[in-house]
């Protein structure tokens, strides 16, 4: 039963966190809580690709003379990528979220349904 | 912040060292951790430590929104143009083997053009994203 | 030879060029040339596989599975003379509307978010690197975003959020499955997947992979119950920034659907061991009959037409469903047609807002008298959108009827009633159109331009003409079908 938890734990970790980001996301009113729980979420990701990645005695993957075994370069690749990505994504989030201000004059969800509600 | 004589004397030392090492982890990308995405973040950094301290409109002196959006654009471009001069020259697109003598040293030279590509698209990108930011009318 | 390479680089060279020039127009006339260029590569492409086969195209000459490759076969070439076509037509008629809707300084921007978005959702389509389906999705994203978010009204920005909110959860959930699929196999070739399944199918973390996968595409396709955003996102985009969408992004979502359950996964293991139809077939009766029951009750056409689109996604999804080879003809006859007649749609409700500007259907009362050609489009577009011949529409219905006829007959009447429904929402735009009196205080409203009135009927009579000579789609969807379910 322990080793259930203490071989898998960066699985843990990384399930955790994802399930922390999308309660955020969810749950927040706030507009930009909501961005950080996405960024959240999306760095669970990252720690569950890097995490594989990890060869057993294995060093960073850059060749040098004396080491013979050496952790997986792909996945560090594909979470490069993929950290743009997440990059990008909050800077599109953030800038929709600072026009939204300046339109409602308010970043919270609630406020701006209510708003929208007395419009009609 | 300009008056605080601490952060001032503190910038005008680590801002040249900041742009330096910037230029070093784009340049060592294939020997150590590194590459383009990392040094023009950390390049971008350190112009917007200059416009923190000293305004925004100093910053602009020295890189313009409009130098930014441009060099955005030609950095993508440098990528793209580097894929098409493989294709132009008998392999794949993106084949760095037929871009110099043997192959090796083509791979040298495709990786150095695509990661100055990349570092000087994001470098640009963050700086725009900044300038946008500040200089956005409530 | 370099076909399969040059359908992405195009567009995603013209993008930056179309950062830097100057003037509008300019850019608006880069971006057709571009998006034409896209479509004779795409034509080139059909005609290619049609006499060869298949295309493989290695990037950087790495060999598959070590590096990337680009795989066209029949349903990537199916799927891609689509976009290219529906992103032609809508550029052509584009530019007057554009400069009314989108603010000037904004131009060369939109062009440019136009052709990222273009050149992710060729990239979708022409891969066979399950990691570069990610990237490209991820590149599709974010320009949409953007370009809903230029909308006219304040709504668009909220609008655009809530997509951006929920359309990264999505692609994050693929981007887990691709993690868990990599972690059992080693590489990231759709192919090489496919040949290693047998061995790690019954692995815990390889169903962990597949539910990923299907949340993420479902939510990318905005099949019940993952469709909230579409709703705000068509409504309160730019006009032909909704024609776009409407005609395109959902039916990548559906592409990779098929590329994911059927050519990565595999028939057997989709359908039989994790039992895929038994999820997809409530999902879509339900999607069918929920969104065309809301749309009726829609004041907004723009609105009512997006409604009537999570609808179409339910019959396109029905077909898959039925797991034979006819409800995937079926499934894919639908996906063409109905981006033709959808995007036609679309594009009569930006003739209509370039007009009156607005899309609400009470100020559209008695239009058919000032704006006839656009209120005849809409009328032929709401016949194709019904189901009667002889639109390409009927087309699509006579083949999910007969599809679903095979398993059982009470669902082929389900599809009847449905389409029944579509009667009632299309006849209360119709009759708002023809028989009521115009509001008082509604001018006859500025005349549309001829490329823009062109464009759309150029896409009404190709609703109308693939009803009539369906060869072409039939036959494209037939290969395909034949290539993933052979």
């Amino acid at each position: 039963m322990m080793s259930l938890i203490t071989d898998l734990y960066a699985y843990w970790i990384s399930v955790l966190l994802m399930m922390v980001g999308l309660y955020i996301v969810i749950d927040h009113n706030n507009l930009f809580k909501k961005l950080i729980g996405l960024n959240i979420f999306q760095t669970s990701v990252f720690i569950l690709f890097i995490s594989m990645g990890k060869v057993d005695q294995g060093t960073a993957p850059i060749l040098k003379d004396g080491f013979e075994t050496f952790s997986n370069p792909l996945p560090h690749v594909l979470i490069l990528t993929a950290i743009v990505v997440s990059i990008a994504t909050t800077a599109v989030g953030l800038a929709l979220v600072v026009s939204i201000n300046k339109y409602y004059k308010t970043i919270n969800e609630s406020e701006i349904e209510a708003i929208e509600r007395e419009q009609e | 912040m300009k008056k605080n004589p601490i952060l001032r004397e503190t910038s005008h030392l680590l801002i040249p060292a900041i742009l330096l090492f910037a230029l070093y982890v784009q340049f060592h990308g294939d020997y150590g951790p590194g590459g383009g995405f990392q040094a023009g973040v950390i390049f971008a950094s350190a112009i917007i430590l200059y416009a923190l301290l000293h305004g925004v409109k100093s910053a602009e002196q020295v890189v313009s929104l409009n130098l930014a959006k441009t060099c955005a654009a030609c950095g993508l471009l440098l990528y793209a143009g580097v894929g098409v001069v493989g294709m132009l020259w008998g392999g794949n697109y993106l084949d760095f083997n037929v871009l110099a003598d043997n192959p090796i040293d083509g791979q040298h030279w495709g990786i150095l053009l695509i990661e100055l590509g990349v570092g000087l698209t994001v470098a640009s990108v963050i700086l725009a994203i900044f300038y946008a930011f500040t200089k956005f009318k409530k | 030879m370099h076909t399969p390479a040059l359908q992405v680089i195009i567009p995603l060279i013209a993008a930056p060029l179309c950062c830097l020039l100057p003037k509008s127009r300019l850019a608006w006339l880069f971006t057709t040339l571009v998006s034409l260029s896209t479509f004779a590569i795409s034509v080139l492409l059909v005609w290619q596989v049609h006499s060869v086969g298949v295309i493989d195209y290695e990037m950087g000459s790495w060999p598959a599975p070590l590096g990337i490759k680009y795989h066209i076969d029949s349903l990537s070439a199916f799927i891609l003379i689509l976009i290219s076509a529906i992103a032609s037509i809508t550029l052509l008629g584009a530019r007057s509307i554009i400069e009314q809707e989108v603010s000037h300084r904004k131009h060369a921007l939109f062009y440019t978010a136009f052709l990222l978005c273009l050149t992710g959702l060729l990239g979708i389509v022409a891969t066979n690197d399950a990691f570069n389906v990610f990237v490209f999705l991820e590149i599709s994203s974010l320009s949409t975003y953007a370009l809903i978010a230029m909308g006219r009204n304040r709504k668009a920005l909220m609008a655009a959020y809530e997509y951006l909110i929920m359309g990264t959860i999505g692609a994050t959930f693929i981007l887990i499955g691709i993690g868990l699929l990599y972690m059992q196999t080693g590489t990231l070739n759709m192919f090489d997947l496919h040949d290693r399944m047998p061995i790690i199918g019954g692995f815990n973390s390889v169903h962990a992979g597949f539910a990923f996968f299907t949340v993420g595409i479902f939510l990318k396709l905005a099949l019940f119950p993952l469709h909230q955003w579409l709703p705000n996102a068509y409504t309160f985009a730019p006009s032909m920034v909704s024609v776009f969408l409407a005609a395109t992004a959902t039916k990548v979502a559906l592409y990779l659907l098929y590329r994911v359950f059927y050519t990565v996964f595999g028939f057997e293991f989709s359908f039989s061991t994790l039992h895929l139809g038994a999820v997809l077939l409530p999902l879509s009766i339900v999607a069918i009959i929920v969104s065309s029951l809301i749309a009726i009750f829609q004041s907004d056409v723009k609105r009512l037409l997006a409604y009537s689109s999570l609808a179409q996604i339910g019959y396109m999804t029905l077909g898959v469903s039925l797991q034979t080879q006819a409800g995937l003809i079926a499934s894919m006859i639908n996906l063409f047609n109905h981006a033709f007649i959808k995007g036609a749609l679309f594009m009569c409700l930006a003739c209509l807002a370039y007009s009156i500007k607005t899309t609400s259907c009470e100020h559209m009362a008695g239009i058919a008298k000032t704006q006839p050609w656009v209120a005849a489009a809409f009328v032929v577009g709401g016949i194709a959108l019904i189901g009667l011949p002889p639109t390409a529409g009927f087309i699509s219905k006579w083949y999910i009827v007969l599809a679903v006829l095979e398993t059982s007959w009470w669902l082929a009447i389900v599809v009847v009633l449905t389409s029944l429904l579509a009667v009632v929402y299309v006849w209360r735009v119709v009759e708002q159109m023809y028989l009521c009196h115009p509001i008082d205080n509604i001018q006859q409203g500025t005349p549309v331009p001829m490329m823009l009135l062109s464009c759309t009927w150029v896409m009404i009579f190709l609703s109308v003409y693939f009803g009539i000579d369906n060869r072409f789609p039939v036959r494209m969807a037939t290969m395909a079908a034949e290539v993933l379910m052979p």
